[in-house]
């Protein structure tokens, strides 16, 4: 009996062991992590803020599919250089809707935060295909093959399904918005279609690669035409507890 | 009556999975399907060809040491794709023509990249860690390992889930969050794998003969457990069709940010540096056969590091949109780290004090020391980059993945490496390694290596990071970026050779092994002292 | 934002004092000479049972069986 008792304490003491680890590396974690969903200034809703439309979200799966974020960040520090160089430090809000957030840790290629407009859509189309053709010094692989992966509707559904799990998770899509994802994502690349700036509001509607057929590349140049662009900083004023 | 039911279990898988791999609507899916159909057919096959024979009672009065060899041995064989990949994406960086035309919707940068830390990280570094684990358990434990066939599942559990992952990049499919990138399939099966891990670790200490629970084991468990935790947090993900490998995470912008660099940096704190240390804790006093420098600082060290690291995830985040509070909190936790660091640093150094003359003769000891070196370097390195002014420099650039591999390559590679040349001859019973002198080319080549990767990364980094912000007296920005890009060719060439270098060492490490257990004289059978009657 | 400041006020100043005081308390711990015993011998543990595990025909060790070597 007396080997038993023995035993049973040191039992105990392996699990209590297991158990005071468990609690000291909670408490980092808790502090740090759960006011974040509660702070005025990390739940803030800025003017202009949107979800993303079916074509962008598009883009955006390719954006994180390439690996993009190991050499691009889409954070603006608020330093001199930073701010002339890429533009208005980012907010908080504006990645509110990115399921990860796509801020990177590092500039092996410049900052794309505010990338939205700086290019035209050609200068993009050759980028993409040949970086070296636009910048000589750029040692970006080539995304050509974007050109000839050609969307179909069973794309656009994958995109519609995961605009509903967006929706659990809190993202002021409407019903009307989800019904219509699929026409949406074909109409944005179609300058004379139904306006897809009616739901989202800011959408830019074109052929972005040039092509007849909707491509990867249609899609990739879509997001990238519009980041940084939905928050207006000629009318934007920073909350004072910033 | 209990392999019948395994089998019945195998064979449910295999004719699920089957059918998810019917309504796949990915590839990667698909793949991940057929890995678990072959898995499952493979053992269903080996159950049913043991069927009927007498089972093998588990000697316990002897060590499991099989899934150990098999660890030691996927260990070297990931490290050597690891290291082989880093390679290539540092070459890439170098010549972009080395994205091949060909291979433009696998092989780019982007795809490979994760495919590299995941292999150095978790199939390099995670099979180190469960092999040592399972040794080091069971022998300051004195017993075997708990749980049976338990601790096989582990093992191939892993490698199956390295394949996942590995399969998944190359394919395309991942979450996005850097080193966090596998898929919500993927993270399952982790989980259930690292439960399991958890399951034998800890039986086997509970069982133990040994009355106290020695340090190690305190470092092996808060890695485990806290991994655990933060690889279920970060990785929380709805998916978007049960069929299909993509899913969402559920965390968005601030809040994935913060939880995705607590996750990240304790990946390094915990998988990286507690489960290392465990490892520190053992080989290097029994290489060195002293016991541990000071047993009461071990203690210290274990208390204090695992309470500081969880909180220094923000310094990732220095002058984002993440609240300057928590910036700050992260930034003094990361300097108050260097404290308990630096104690488990000369712990480890001064356990060869009265022996330092075995720098000299043994080559095995001079690995260890030289990676608790670099132990200390990156451990005051960091500290100094979480500091507000030092990241506006450092963040974004090239010097932060310097920091990285002089930790990785220097404290993580080289620990192991002396981890493996310390196992292979005792788990082979061999008498010792096959040659001394190809562990010294080994650790110059090694050495000279990181030296070269951690100097021009230091240098491309600094220059990178000045030249952003160079301002003209008129306040013009100086430099375009693709002028910095340009600038840093020469550098990127250098820090490729140092790969190179550590590579062929990790090589020569694999022929010198493979030597030792196929020709290196056997170990005589224990003395026979050992009172075990002779059969 | 009420309970925010409140609860920062409380974690810039006493909660801060006693995390210090648990960690010195803690040391302190460690430290006592009377655990003296128990650390040498546990860091003597890892050169018993390099091959095989303990029998376990006996009650779990309490050291005497090694000559445990000099550790601070």
């Amino acid at each position: 009996m007396g080997i038993l008792d023995h035993h049973k304490k040191i039992e105990t003491h392996a699990t209590l062991l297991l158990v005071l680890s468990f609690l000291v590396v909670t408490i980092g974690g808790i502090v740090q992590i759960v006011p974040l969903f509660y702070l005025d200034n990390t739940i803030e809703k800025v003017e202009g803020m949107r979800p993303y439309s079916p074509l962008e979200i598009k883009g955006r799966e390719i954006y994180l599919r390439e690996g993009c974020y190991t050499c691009h960040s889409q954070m603006i520090r608020p330093m001199r250089d930073e701010v002339e160089r890429y533009g208005h430090y980012s907010l908080a809000a504006e990645s509110m809707y990115d399921h990860p957030f796509q801020w990177g840790s590092k500039r092996t290629g410049p900052d794309l935060a505010r990338l939205g407009g700086r290019y035209s859509d050609d200068w993009h189309v050759q980028h993409m295909i040949d970086p070296r053709a636009v910048v000589p010094e750029s040692i970006m692989p080539s995304y050509g093959y974007m050109m000839n992966r050609v969307l179909t509707r069973e794309h656009a559904e994958h995109v519609q399904g995961i605009m509903r799990v967006y929706r659990m998770l809190g993202h002021p899509y409407t019903d009307e918005m989800i019904e219509r994802a699929v026409d949406d994502f074909f109409a944005q690349v179609d300058e004379f279609g139904d306006p897809v700036a009616d739901r989202y509001p800011g959408a830019q509607q074109r052929n972005f690669d040039g092509q007849d057929a909707v491509t990867e590349m249609d899609a990739i140049i879509a997001y990238m035409q519009m980041l940084g662009t939905l928050v207006d900083f000629e009318t934007f004023v920073p909350v004072a507890n910033r | 009556m209990w392999d019948y039911i395994k089998l019945a279990v195998l064979g449910l898988i295999v004719v699920i999975a089957a059918i998810a791999a019917s309504m796949a609507r990915d590839l990667p899916y698909l793949v991940h399907m057929l890995v678990f159909i072959v898995a499952a057919a493979i053992t269903f096959i080996w159950v049913i060809r043991r069927i009927g024979e007498p089972v093998p009672v588990a000697n316990q009065n002897e060590y499991m040491d099989g899934p150990v060899r098999f660890g030691v041995i996927a260990t070297a064989f990931w490290g050597v794709i690891g290291f082989l990949v880093g390679v290539v994406i540092a070459f890439q960086l170098a010549w972009p023509e080395l994205n091949f035309e060909w291979a433009q919707g696998y092989l780019n940068f982007g795809r490979l990249r994760p495919l590299h830390t995941s292999a150095v990280i978790f199939a390099f570094g995670g099979n180190a860690l469960i092999a040592s684990a399972f040794y080091v358990v069971q022998r300051t434990s004195a017993a075997r390992l708990w749980g049976g066939g338990l601790a096989w599942f582990v093992f191939w559990g892993y490698q199956m889930f390295i394949v996942m992952a590995a399969t998944g990049y190359v394919l395309g499919s991942t979450q996005g969050n850097e080193y966090a990138e596998p898929e919500w399939l993927t993270d399952l099966w982790l989980t259930i794998v690292w439960v399991a891990f958890l399951l034998v670790f800890m039986g086997t200490i509970i069982k133990r003969r040994e009355p106290h629970i020695y340090v190690a084991n305190w470092f092996y468990m808060a890695f485990i457990v806290t991994v655990a935790m933060l690889h279920l947090v970060n990785n929380l993900a709805i998916p978007v069709s049960v069929f299909g490998s993509k899913s969402v995470p559920v965390w968005s912008g601030v809040q994935s940010a913060m939880i995705q660099w607590w996750y990240g940096h304790n990946a390094v704190g915990f998988f990286l540096t507690a489960g290392f240390l465990g490892m520190m804790y053992y080989f290097i006093p029994k290489q060195a056969e002293r016991p541990v420098y000071s047993y009461k600082l071990s203690i210290m060290h274990f208390w204090a590091l695992i309470f500081l690291y969880i909180w220094a995830g923000p310094h990732h985040l220095h002058y984002t949109a993440l609240p300057d509070w928590a910036q700050t909190l992260g930034m003094t936790f990361s300097i108050m780290l260097w404290m308990p660091s630096w104690g488990g640093m000369i712990n480890g150094l001064m356990t060869l004090s009265g022996a330092w003359d075995k720098l000299r003769t043994d080559p095995i000891i001079r690995m260890m020391v030289v990676s608790v070196g670099f132990y200390g370097m990156a451990t005051f390195e960091g500290p100094m980059m979480s500091i507000k002014a030092v990241n506006s420099l450092s963040h974004y650039t090239d010097w932060t993945i310097g920091h990285v591999h002089s930790g990785a390559l220097g404290w993580n590679g080289m620990i192991t490496f002396g981890m493996l040349y310390y196992l292979v001859p005792k788990l082979w019973q061999r008498q010792g390694l096959y040659s001394l002198r190809l562990v010294s080319w080994h650790f110059w080549l090694a050495t000279i290596g990181i030296v070269l990767y951690a100097a021009s990364m230091w240098v491309t980094g600094i220059m990178e990071g000045l030249m952003w912000r160079e301002v003209d007296a008129q306040g013009f920005l100086v430099n375009s970026f693709a002028d910095t890009v340009a600038a840093k060719f020469p550098m990127y060439v250098v820090r490729g050779l140092g790969g190179v270098l550590f590579l062929l060492g990790a090589i020569i490490m694999c022929y010198n092994l493979w030597k030792t257990v196929t020709s290196s004289p056997e170990r005589k059978p224990a003395p026979a002292a050992a009172a075990v009657p002779a059969e | 934002m009420e309970t925010y400041t409140w609860l920062r006020a409380f974690a810039d100043s006493w909660h801060l004092l006693f995390m210090f005081c648990f960690f010195i308390g803690v040391f302190i711990f460690i430290l006592r000479p009377g655990a003296n015993k128990v650390h040498d011998e546990t860091a003597n543990s890892i050169f018993r049972n390099d091959d095989k595990p303990d029998a376990g025909d006996s009650a779990p060790r309490t050291g005497h069986q090694s000559k445990p070597k000099e550790a601070r």
